[in-house]
């Protein structure tokens, strides 16, 4: 059956306008409920780095919200000066969405992790029971094979020894690269120590296995077959952790927390 | 095309003229979301939605859609469809849906959607169409089931999460093996179904194929 080209052109448009129709309907109808999927996905991540869940614990919603608002408190900082910014409402606050806009943000420093923008502010969370500071939560993210790894870097109160990591976005291969996400690795973070001496953020993920925290305090073991993940995430934990990073934060926490300055 | 009775649409594609094992379509889905059966249960549902759904539309339009552009217009509406899906898994089953990440999205260059909608939904009514699309997707996913519960119950001990071997790492006597949880794993696995399968009915072998016979053949060759 021959069809003249008007035809042609008039169906090709219907079908288009009827899919973008159902499509664009689909998107936006879901929206919602898809953006509490991310930030209930983003409190859960929370809790597990600070220790207060379980990997692949069940909880409901409700759980998980009440153990959050009882236990996290999250806080807008200033990246440079390191001080908390009152004026900025921490549930409204999208760090990603600042380090996109140029007047919320600054051409970020050289750095082997990729950064090209750095946001003026970082949302950050205090883990605190019982009236006691337990952790500080630090957001991460940097390149590492195929796309850039986003998570967060629990810290324990001395600020030096780190007590959990996680990712919750990324694009490595899975079974490879993609086992930054394993409980087992991830587990060997617990108790190492993320800046020497000196105050220089040195921990690292090395080639090959790492000895126990307490002889081998700087090195994590190296993701087999993964070599450039493992670099990339090296490479994102030293940069937040340094002067670019959280450094300013962490100074002065470290005065004002009274926490013998590990840079003395 | 001869006539197909709603049975045989419904029977046929599960065993007789499995997607997988007899056409060897949709091979690349198997080998990435098999290593554990609740991901592989929820790739399945999706797939077998798409199929379906797609089969139904296009065979609702079949008399309108210009031969000229019939492919182009078919992978919109697989297009759209798989897109809806993706959205609907992000809604409902967040944590699965982060776990499939691309290929749901790439159910669009599944093989066996297009194959079916090209091949049988362009030539048959709606509810005939719906029905082979559902049991194509239902013939995907039983192969893709049967590779997920070798591929869990041996490279992590366990069925749907629950342990069945107590594997060393968590502290119980069964060592997993690594190989299920690579994509070669899959390869053997759905080897050794289209094996049992073409055993178990000699007339899905293909014919032996003679070397002569293609040089015979030469250019014009009508070779598959």
């Amino acid at each position: 059956m021959q069809h003249s080209t008007g035809y042609i052109v008039g169906f090709a448009l219907t079908v288009c306008l009827v899919c973008a129709l159902f499509v664009a309907g689909s998107a936006v109808g879901l929206k919602e409920r898809q953006e509490a999927n991310v930030l209930l996905d983003r409190q859960k991540k929370v809790l597990v780095v600070a220790g207060l869940m379980k990997e692949g614990e069940d909880l409901s919603r409700e759980e998980i919200a009440a153990l959050f608002e009882s236990s996290i408190q999250p806080k807008v900082i200033d990246l440079q000066t390191g001080e908390v910014d009152p004026t900025i409402d921490p549930t409204a606050f999208d760090q990603q969405a600042e380090a996109r806009n140029p007047e919320t943000s600054i051409e970020a420093p050289e750095n082997a992790s990729k950064i090209r923008r750095l946001p003026k502010h970082a949302l950050v969370y205090d883990v605190v029971q019982d009236g006691e500071l337990k952790a500080l939560i630090l957001p991460v993210e940097g390149y590492g094979l195929w796309g850039t790894l986003y998570g967060y870097i629990a810290l324990a109160p001395d600020a030096r020894t780190i007590l959990g990591i996680t990712f919750y976005k990324h694009k490595e291969t899975p079974g490879l690269g993609g086992e930054v996400d394993n409980p087992l690795w991830k587990a060997k973070w617990h108790g190492r120590l993320a800046f020497d001496e000196r105050g220089n953020p040195v921990i690292g993920v090395k080639k090959g296995p790492a000895g126990p925290p307490d002889e081998d305090p700087y090195n994590v073991d190296g993701l087999s077959g993964a070599t450039l993940t493992s670099r990339g995430v090296t490479r994102l934990v030293r940069f937040w952790l340094g002067e670019n990073g959280f450094g300013p934060y962490l100074d002065r926490y470290r005065e004002q927390a009274g926490v013998r300055s590990a840079a003395a | 095309m001869a006539e197909v009775s709603t049975r045989e649409a419904f029977i046929d594609p599960l065993f007789n003229n499995n997607p997988i094992a007899l056409q060897v379509l949709g091979i690349c889905s198997a080998l990435a979301v098999t290593t554990k059966m609740s991901t592989a249960l929820v790739m399945c549902l999706a797939v077998t939605s798409v199929t379906g759904l797609s089969n139904l539309s296009i065979s609702l339009i079949r008399d309108k859609i210009p031969a000229s552009i019939r492919i182009i217009v078919q992978l919109t509406i697989i297009a759209s469809l798989v897109i809806v899906t993706d959205q609907v898994l992000r809604a409902f089953v967040y944590e699965i849906a982060k776990e499939l990440s691309v290929f749901v999205g790439l159910i669009i260059t599944n093989c066996i959607v297009m194959g079916r909608a090209e091949a049988f939904a362009m030539q048959n009514p709606p509810k005939l169409s719906f029905i082979d699309g559902i049991a194509n997707g239902l013939g995907y996913s039983i192969v893709l089931m049967s590779v997920a519960f070798v591929r869990e119950l041996f490279g992590s001990g366990s069925v749907f999460g629950f342990t069945i071997l107590n594997p060393v790492n968590q502290g119980g006597w069964y060592v997993p093996n690594g190989l299920m949880l690579l994509a070669p794993a899959a390869f053997f696995l759905i080897g050794c179904f289209i094996w049992a399968l073409r055993s178990w009915k000699p007339e899905q072998i293909e014919e032996e194929f003679h070397v002569g016979a293609l040089l015979e053949l030469g250019n014009e060759g009508h070779l598959r």
